[in-house]
């Protein structure tokens, strides 16, 4: 049953929210409507004229509705990853569009 | 729940999942519920227009935010999936028109 994002907890993640944010954090939590309960979490801000911005934000709970993809972080590639946060550049997530 | 059963034939397949903020991740298909959520390994996506989930291997793309569900054509028995289609359909025509 894919709605379990059991194998998910207690493991960093990263989401994709509908306004186009990317937030990173420990997943502790989750229900039938995929509210996210978050440890740690930072929003990583994407610029295409700077290199990415890391900002703390501590436990957050995220409302389901907001949420469009959940990813399971491989933590020695995002480890490596953030080496390189400076020289990123890339234009926002556009936000989701139901048209 | 028709296609929830038809993607439920589908797993473990590879396809491209192109999302409605434009985002295309590609990948094999793990799961599937009822909402038509889907759970994508080994996903691959273009690193220059989403760097986001460059460290990502494994994800949970929830249903409402999905556009398109690129299939591999060999995969789908397309005539069986219209019959079933029609069918769904005129089941459904017939619920409403009792409840009328």
């Amino acid at each position: 049953m894919s709605q379990a994002l059991e194998p998910f907890v207690d493991k960093l993640v990263s989401c994709l929210t509908n306004d186009g944010r990317h937030i990173v954090g420990t997943l502790r939590g989750f229900d039938q409507c995929v509210n996210l309960v978050l440890e740690e979490s930072q929003e990583r801000v994407y610029s295409a004229t700077a290199g990415v911005e890391e900002v703390a934000l501590g436990l957050y709970i995220i409302r389901g509705d907001n949420l469009a993809v959940i990813g399971l972080v491989d933590e020695a590639a995002d480890a490596a990853l953030q080496q390189t946060f400076s020289d990123i550049r890339c234009e926002p997530l556009k936000p989701i569009a139901h048209s | 729940m028709l296609f929830y059963s038809f993607f439920k034939t589908l797993v473990n397949k590879d396809v491209v999942v192109e999302l409605k903020n434009d985002i295309m991740i590609s990948g094999t298909l793990a799961g599937v519920d009822q909402f038509l959520n889907l759970k994508l390994e080994n996903i691959v996506v273009n690193e220059e227009k989403c760097p986001q989930l460059a460290s990502v291997k494994s994800c949970f793309v929830r249903g409402s935010v999905v556009r398109y569900v690129q299939l591999p054509a060999t995969e789908v028995e397309t005539d069986l999936l219209q019959d079933a289609t029609r069918k769904e359909h005129s089941n459904q025509v017939a619920a409403a028109e009792k409840t009328k």
